[in-house]
């Protein structure tokens, strides 16, 4: 089978699947904050989830590229893969970094949905992209280690099994860079919710489960430490790239879906004897939302071919995130200035999916994190911070 | 146990029907066209029964070449294999010419059970399941709601007018599932990947060791003279005030007529 031929047969089977959910679907879990249960055991036992996931654990074996064309399909169906996303992308720090013995006691669990792994936890109250200021600490004492401190926006740990949890080791002091002393565990979550772990919901302008999580001595066996103590850090962000690349993904998928709608709307809402469509008042916005929506889809395909191909792609990955999610926001601007009145009533979604796209501004990195991760490390100005 | 589930390419029940007025025949596009929703149900019936036993599912099929894709899509459920029937010379076949070359197939794999839809979503004659079990010889379980195997017996149970009916029968035999019997999976991307490499066989007529003129055009018992799409026509009647309050009288007077009021 060609590759070509791989990407239309997932593209039809991710669309038929999603035909399954639609816009009244996401519709009232948005309106209800629900989660979106049956998509996820669908998408699951579809096995996309396992996207990411080798075969010989019981996943699809496929690259970033393949797992982008998923979510991408999600988001343009109508739907946000927010629910789910992670489950795809966040056992990249077990499969990259884990013993043999975690791989094949998890993976194969992650990929069945047997087991959920779609909470992060990094991001601190008083440490957000400057991540090796975290105060989450863990001692070892024996067997096991105490895991105290704070997690803040750690999304989907109402509906997840397991945890990467990054705290740290080694007292900032006592490391040669700040960069060192931090380590990745595998917070086992049935265990650890009222057992020294609370977590706290953070109601959000969209229907995104998001928390903040307190740790007062959680003990964590020893055995649940992911690759060597310290190296932590490292293995986190070796991760960042596939998630900025299939949040690109994402982004593409909603503009898609706005385009589509800002087009079919516009071309039947007749004002004045005529389509509005036929203003180019009208018409040029979506154009040329659409011209950039198509640069963006390009370097995402760029990035995520590098990814695959093992080559460096944190440029591509990071100007593909950059690019997408700024098309998605123009695209969603532009859906709700044609739809008028119509974009802010919420059986036409526009305003549901223009919550949702927001999102993509902010996270999983900031736009002004971009631009000054390419400043400095693409173009070799002066450090910012 | 070895059961053959017979399936069907048809044009995708929810788009529009486009019917060819030169020779009766629907439009089969094959971007258009989707396995039976109603083979679905005993491709599911017979994955269960093989789950449950042992053995294997091979769906059969005769059509174009394009009906493959249907194949595929039951494959990727979980069909083993599957049989496509496919000659020039099939053409215009009728639902007795369908279960000749049904038949000569099936016979030639002996299985255990025969599954069958009770009715294609195309052209609803309902009529080859039982020709076909005539053709093989094969006791005929119609309309199952259930369906149970021990040993070498089959028991369905079917709905009746206020009743439930339980027949049992030896195997081999031959059913006619309903869409109530079980809920189709849907196949999981790997099952797709998995069933673009299971094997398609083909077959022609000559290889079925059928005549040209028992099956196709010239092999039909029956011919379609005339297909006509159904026209939706609006209905209504308008009913015009003269400024007097007379509609209210008119509209009224409907009403009963109808029985509404």
């Amino acid at each position: 089978m060609t590759e070509n031929e791989l990407h239309r047969d997932l593209r039809r089977a991710v669309r038929e699947l999603c035909q399954r959910f639609p816009d009244e679907y996401w519709r009232e879990k948005d309106e209800a904050s629900a989660y979106p249960e049956e998509f996820v055991k669908a998408m699951t036992d579809a096995s996309f989830l396992a996207a990411l996931i080798p075969e010989e654990y019981g996943g699809l074996g496929f690259g970033v590229t393949e797992a982008s064309i998923i979510l991408e399909e999600v988001n343009r169906s109508g739907g946000n893969a927010g629910a789910c996303h992670a489950q795809m992308y966040t056992m990249g720090t077990l499969l990259r970094h884990g013993s043999e013995e975690q791989k094949r006691t998890y993976l194969p669990k992650i990929a069945t949905g047997e087991l959920r792994l779609q909470a992060f936890g990094v991001t601190e109250p008083d440490a957000g992209t400057d991540t090796t200021q975290i105060k989450t600490t863990a001692v070892r004492r024996g067997d096991r280690y105490v895991i105290s401190g704070q997690k803040v926006f750690t999304s989907r740990v109402q509906h997840s099994d397991l945890m990467i949890l990054l705290a740290r080791t080694t007292p900032r002091d006592q490391v040669k860079k700040r960069s060192e002393g931090l380590s990745v565990f595998l917070v086992d979550l049935r265990e650890a919710i009222g057992n020294g772990m609370e977590v706290q919901p953070i109601a959000t302008m969209m229907n995104h489960e998001t928390n903040a999580v307190f740790f007062d001595n959680l003990e964590v066996p020893a055995e649940n430490l992911i690759g060597e103590e310290g190296q932590g850090f490292r293995y986190i962000l070796d991760g960042m790239n596939a998630e900025r690349i299939l949040i690109a993904a994402e982004c593409i998928g909603d503009g898609y879906w706005f385009i589509d709608r800002s087009t079919k709307y516009a071309s039947e809402r007749v004002v004045f004897g005529r389509p509005i469509g036929q203003n180019q008042g009208v018409q040029f916005p979506i154009a040329q939302a659409y011209v950039h929506l198509r640069a963006a889809d390009l370097m995402r395909y760029d990035a995520a071919a590098k990814f695959d191909r093992g080559e460096p792609c944190g440029a591509e990955a990071n100007m593909a995130k950059l690019l997408a999610a700024d098309a998605s926001w123009e695209a969603a601007n532009v859906a709700i200035q044609t739809h008028g009145g119509y974009g802010f009533a919420r059986e036409y979604d526009i305003e549901r999916k223009f919550r949702e796209t927001r999102l993509y501004q902010v996270a999983p990195i900031s736009t002004n994190l971009i631009l000054s991760y390419i400043g400095q490390h693409v173009l070799g100005m002066p450090r910012s911070f | 146990m070895k059961i053959c589930v017979t399936v069907k390419q048809v044009p995708d029940p929810n788009l529009p029907m486009q019917v060819d007025p030169a020779t009766h025949r629907l439009v089969r596009n094959p971007d258009q066209s989707i396995l039976d929703p109603a083979d679905e149900y005993g491709v599911e019936t017979a994955l269960r029964l093989v789950e449950e036993h042992g053995g294997e599912v091979v769906v059969v099929s005769m059509g174009p070449p394009s009906a493959a894709d249907a194949l595929r899509r039951a494959m990727a459920m979980g069909a083993d294999r599957a049989i496509l029937i496919t000659d020039e010379a099939l053409a215009g076949s009728d639902a007795r010419a369908t279960a000749r070359a049904l038949a000569a197939v099936i016979r030639g794999e002996q299985p255990d059970l025969v599954i069958c839809a009770i009715e294609a979503t195309d052209a609803y004659t309902g009529m080859v399941p039982g020709m076909l079990a005539e053709l093989l010889d094969l006791p005929q379980l119609t309309f199952a709601r259930q369906v149970a195997v021990e040993g070498q017996t089959v028991t369905v149970h079917r709905d009746i007018e206020g009743a439930t009916q339980v027949l049992r029968a030896q195997l081999p035999a031959l059913l006619t599932v309903t869409a109530s019997i079980a809920e189709p999976r849907y196949p999981s991307f790997k099952g797709v990947m998995a069933a673009k490499r299971k094997p398609i066989d083909e077959r022609d007529l000559a290889s079925l060791g059928l005549e040209a003129g028992a099956v196709g055009a010239a092999g039909a018992a029956e011919r379609v003279v005339a297909l006509e799409e159904v026209r939706e026509e609006k209905q209504g009647q308008m009913v015009t005030d003269d400024g007097t309050g007379s509609s209210v009288e008119a509209i009224v007077a409907f009403l009963e007529r109808i029985q509404v009021v």
